[in-house]
């Protein structure tokens, strides 16, 4: 797995105009992702994961309050440059994505194994028949059971792990070198969530395919990712190997996020919008100058935090951090 | 299915006895009461009256009087028109043809163009079309029927000469163009208001689907715009389309019943209105009982249809 | 594309520009018809037989004269009176009556609320204009009965907007807490109630305003309603057919002035709607 990456995204930037005021969802992030790699996506609601997501499919309303800039490169070429046509080619074939909303994704007025071969017949060169059987095929590897009898069900007939199989079915249709899954699992029952991760990591060993993986659950993090990038408030603040990143945070947010996983498991239920770390995730109308964390970190220093915003730096080969003490902190 | 069936049966059965409660309620607000026929109509005495008031069970409590009266309607006998003695009900048929032709036709075409309107206001949304077909709905909305109506005979009758400005046929004519240019003028005004409703719910149940999750799968798909539009979201927004068929009968029916006072279309509402003039009361109370219910059936059947065409419901 | 660029600020502009204009044109259209008949040489109800059928701009009559050589404009103008006049009434009875039962069917919930909201449900299966012929033909016609038969036909929707405020407010926490506390309803009332309730109060009123009017037109130009020597737009319309041919215009203005009355008060209602309450919005 070396080489040129298979996404190489830079200085992506979205920002929506809307009559509160303009909301900047994700500022100036870069990140990389190696063939076959799995990144997890982390942060709180509203840190920007779905937005990138959608900026990088390119799934944002065409609008002209939405402005997007900066380059997503799939294999060399520019996802948010290329024409419209292209893209469309590339979407559900090159590229695909699967999203948190497993009941309400899928189409309720057409049948399941309709929709699977649909996606199939888009971007292969087969008959109808053939994607039928495609389709069937398909619904079979992700583990739907007796999937040639429930081509002809409804989604509502359907559970919502169900239905997320169909939806990574359909993902999964023509091969993508890239998935982007944006909290494929959060709306789903604790075990359900279980054998999707188990799928997902079953069927990347087979196809190959790079997965950016998007949850705000920790525990997730641990069962799938190689690498894992950490957001806040529209920007990357952390960005390491799963392992160091664990066993030695380095950004102030990362390690309030740690901390916060076994209070959510020993809970026993779903990290919901219960904010792990005291505080809120900042308003994007009125970010807080310098570190936009600082309102929040127990090592906020008073005259420095607030005053100058850090960058993001490398703290050695493979990490990269965005806080000005992240030294101090780490001796 | 069943459940919701029988919840939907449940819910138009009551609605049906409340109906006829208040049907019965004016009925008896009628000054024009059997009672009062009598009683203007020659010298009888006041034992006299008794009599009869005693013999038509008039006198008896007013819930006896009305099961009764409800009963009968149940079994089709709505009394008889003060006019020509004819069983009312068989005076409603005689005129339920025309009215239906009409509002048949009308709303065929409003269906039509409204459906497209509403669509391509969606897509475009608030662009010049969208803005014009908003405010164009808006005024339409607004403008009187029959003077619509009146408007339509001056230009399309009196001034072009296209189109005959009333009756369903040429008297010893009647063939299938004759109908038809006889129909043309008022399905037209009564397609006014209609064309704007349908426009309207059809641009809010797209712009409904257009926003919904399972449409930016599609395009996460990759599936193209054009087929996203007509295949996903054009068929999911329609689906609800089919319980407007019952919102708007009251409104269907009252535009026709006006249309057909400015066209002399011989139906039902038209029969409403001499039966008026003519204070043939039992016609118009049942003309009044037997629309209400037809607007009951209506959106029963629309809901029914709706259940059926819309696998989410199926299940119930 | 320039106008893509510009939409949502076009579409606010439109909306305001609608409801400006309804508004403009109704505070017009009051003010014409209740002081402009001061300023006119004629009477709307001089017989002038030498001069029938003036069309309009052709001499002293602006808007020409009808079969009894009476002066349109007169006419029109009192006629706009009874219309605007029925109108803002029958919407007042209308709204207490609706805010009446929807508020006790709120409250109460129950038994009786299910039955009065049923009630509402049966009434509303009528079509309106045939239960106003009905209830007109039994009552002896004039413009006291028209207002009170057209509020009698036009209170159920209101009745529904309050009932499902009062219920979804009832069953909202700080309403029992409230209750709790010992708040009497009143006070529930104008303190929680009437704050949540005014917007779709206001737009509904405003809409019935428009319905008042159109239905009044209706019933009128079927000779239920005002009756002629009394002018109103829906009455002056229904000689008009008969003179289609020759004086077209008996029949086009009151049409235009009923049209022009009622399609403002839609604007304004959408406006309002619009600017008062964000969730009703029309997109
Ligand atoms: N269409 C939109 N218009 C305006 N703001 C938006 C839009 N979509 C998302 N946002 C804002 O962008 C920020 C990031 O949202 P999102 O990417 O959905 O967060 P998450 O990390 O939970 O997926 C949020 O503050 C959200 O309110
Ligand atoms: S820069 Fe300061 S406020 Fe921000 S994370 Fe680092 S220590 Fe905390
Ligand atoms: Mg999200």
């Amino acid at each position: 797995m070396s080489g040129a990456p298979i996404l190489d995204v830079r200085n992506l930037s979205v920002r929506f105009r809307t009559e509160g005021g303009d909301v900047p969802a994700v500022s100036d992030l870069s990140f990389t992702l190696d063939r076959g790699e799995t990144l997890a996506v982390v942060g709180e609601s509203g840190s920007g994961k779905s937005v990138t997501s959608l900026a990088l499919m390119r799934l944002l309303p065409k609008d002209s309050a939405v402005t997007v800039t900066g380059q997503a490169l799939l294999e060399g070429r520019d996802l948010l440059a290329i024409p419209e046509p292209e893209m469309r080619k590339l979407r559900g074939g090159a590229i695909s994505m699967v999203f948190q909303e497993p009941m309400t994704s899928l189409n309720p007025t057409t049948p399941v194994g309709a929709q699977v071969a649909e996606a199939v017949q888009l971007h292969r060169d087969l008959d109808r028949r053939a994607a039928r059987e495609e389709a069937a095929r398909l619904l079979d590897l992700v583990g739907i059971p007796a999937a040639r009898q429930r081509m002809d069900d409804y989604p509502h007939h359907l559970s919502g792990g169900m239905r997320q199989r169909v939806m990574i079915a359909m993902a999964l249709s023509c091969d993508p070198g890239v998935l982007i899954a944006d909290e494929p699992t959060t709306a789903l029952d604790v075990t359900i969530q279980a054998q999707i991760l188990d799928l997902l990591k079953r069927l990347q060993e087979r196809t190959g395919m790079a997965v950016v993986f998007i949850t705000h659950n920790l525990g997730v993090v641990a069962e799938i990712a190689d690498r894992v990038l950490v957001m806040y408030g529209g920007r990357a603040v952390e960005q390491a190997p799963l392992r160091p990143l664990f066993s030695r945070p380095l950004m102030p947010y990362t390690a309030g996020l740690l901390r916060s996983v076994p209070r959510m498991e020993l809970a026993g239920r779903r990290a919901g919008p219960l904010p792990a770390i005291p505080g809120n995730v900042p308003d994007p109308r009125h970010m807080p100058p310098g570190c936009v964390f600082h309102p929040r970190c127990a090592h906020h220093q008073p005259g420095r935090c607030d005053a100058a915003a850090p960058v993001l730096e490398a703290a050695d080969e493979a990490r990269e951090v965005r806080c000005l003490r992240w030294r101090e902190l780490a001796a | 299915m069943s459940g919701f069936l029988a919840r939907r049966l449940g819910q138009s059965l009551v609605l049906l006895v409340l109906v006829s409660m208040v049907g019965f309620a004016i009925l008896h607000l009628a000054p024009g009461g059997p009672m009062s026929q009598f009683a203007s109509g020659s010298d009888m005495t006041q034992e006299d009256l008794d009599r009869i008031a005693e013999q038509l069970g008039l006198n008896r409590p007013l819930p006896v009087q009305y099961a009764e009266w409800f009963w009968r309607m149940l079994q089709g006998d709505w009394g008889r028109s003060y006019r020509d003695g004819e069983a009312v009900l068989n005076v409603i048929g005689s005129h339920l043809g025309a009215t239906l032709q009409l509002m048949l036709t009308a709303t065929l075409l409003a269906i039509i163009i409204g459906v497209v309107i509403g669509t391509l206001g969606a897509i475009r949304r608030h662009s010049i079309f969208d803005t014009l077909a908003t405010v164009g709905a808006m005024i339409a909305l607004s403008i009187p029927t029959f003077w619509f109506g009146l408007v339509a005979i001056y230009v399309f009758s009196v001034w072009l000469d296209w189109l005959p400005s009333g009756n369903r046929f040429t008297p010893g004519d009647g063939s299938p163009l004759d109908l038809l240019r006889h129909l043309i003028l008022p399905a037209m005004v009564l397609a006014l208001v209609e064309t704007a409703i349908w426009s309207r719910f059809m641009r809010s149940s797209m712009l409904d689907v257009v926003n919904q999750d399972y449409i930016r799968t599609a395009r996460a798909k990759g599936v193209p715009e054009a087929r996203i539009l007509l295949r996903h979201a054009f068929r999911n927004a329609a689906l609800p389309m089919i319980t407007v068929l019952g919102l708007q009968l009251p409104t269907l029916l009252g535009g026709a019943l006006v249309t057909e006072t400015v066209f002399t279309w011989p139906g039902m509402g038209r029969l409403f209105l001499d039966s008026i003039s003519y204070r043939d009361y039992p016609v118009v109370m049942g003309i009044l009982m037997f629309s209400a219910t037809l607007v009951l059936l209506g959106s029963l059947l629309a809901d029914l249809l709706h259940a059926v065409a819309d696998p989410r419901i199926r299940l119930g | 594309m320039s106008l893509a660029l510009s939409a949502p600020a076009f579409r606010r502009f439109r909306r305001h520009r609608l409801a400006a204009f309804g508004a403009a044109t109704i505070v017009l259209l009051t003010l014409g018809c209740f002081l402009g008949p001061f300023l006119l040489p004629f009477d709307d109800t001089t017989i002038d037989v030498m001069n029938r059928f003036a069309p309009p701009l052709s001499g002293a009559h602006v808007l020409g004269t009808d079969e009894l050589g009476r002066d349109m404009l007169a006419r029109l103008m009192m006629g706009g009176r009874v219309s605007l006049i029925v109108g803002f009434t029958a919407m007042a009875i209308g709204m207490a009556l609706g805010i009446l039962v929807g508020a006790v069917a709120g409250f109460h919930g129950g038994w009786l609320g299910a039955a009065l909201m049923r009630f509402v449900d049966a009434v509303l299966c009528f079509p309106t204009i045939f239960l106003l012929l009905a209830l007109a033909a039994l009552v002896s016609p004039g413009l006291l009965s028209i207002i009170i038969l057209i509020a009698a036909t036009s209170w159920m929707d209101v009745a529904r907007i309050v009932e499902g405020q009062v219920k979804s407010l009832r069953e909202r926490d700080f309403a029992v807490a409230a209750q709790v506390l010992g708040a009497s309803d009143a006070r529930i009332i104008v303190h929680e109630l009437v704050p949540n309730a005014v917007a779709p109060i206001v737009v509904a009123a405003t809409l019935n305003v428009a319905r008042a009017i159109l239905l009044e037109s209706y019933v009128s130009f079927l000779g239920y309603g005002i009756q002629p020597p009394v002018p109103s737009w829906g009455n002056m319309l229904n000689n008009a057919q008969i003179y289609l041919t020759s004086a077209p215009w008996l029949a086009i203005l009151p049409g235009l002035a009923i049209t022009l009355a009622v399609t403002s008060f839609n604007f304004l209602g959408d406006g309002l709607r619009d600017a008062l309450d964000p969730r009703m919005r029309a997109r």
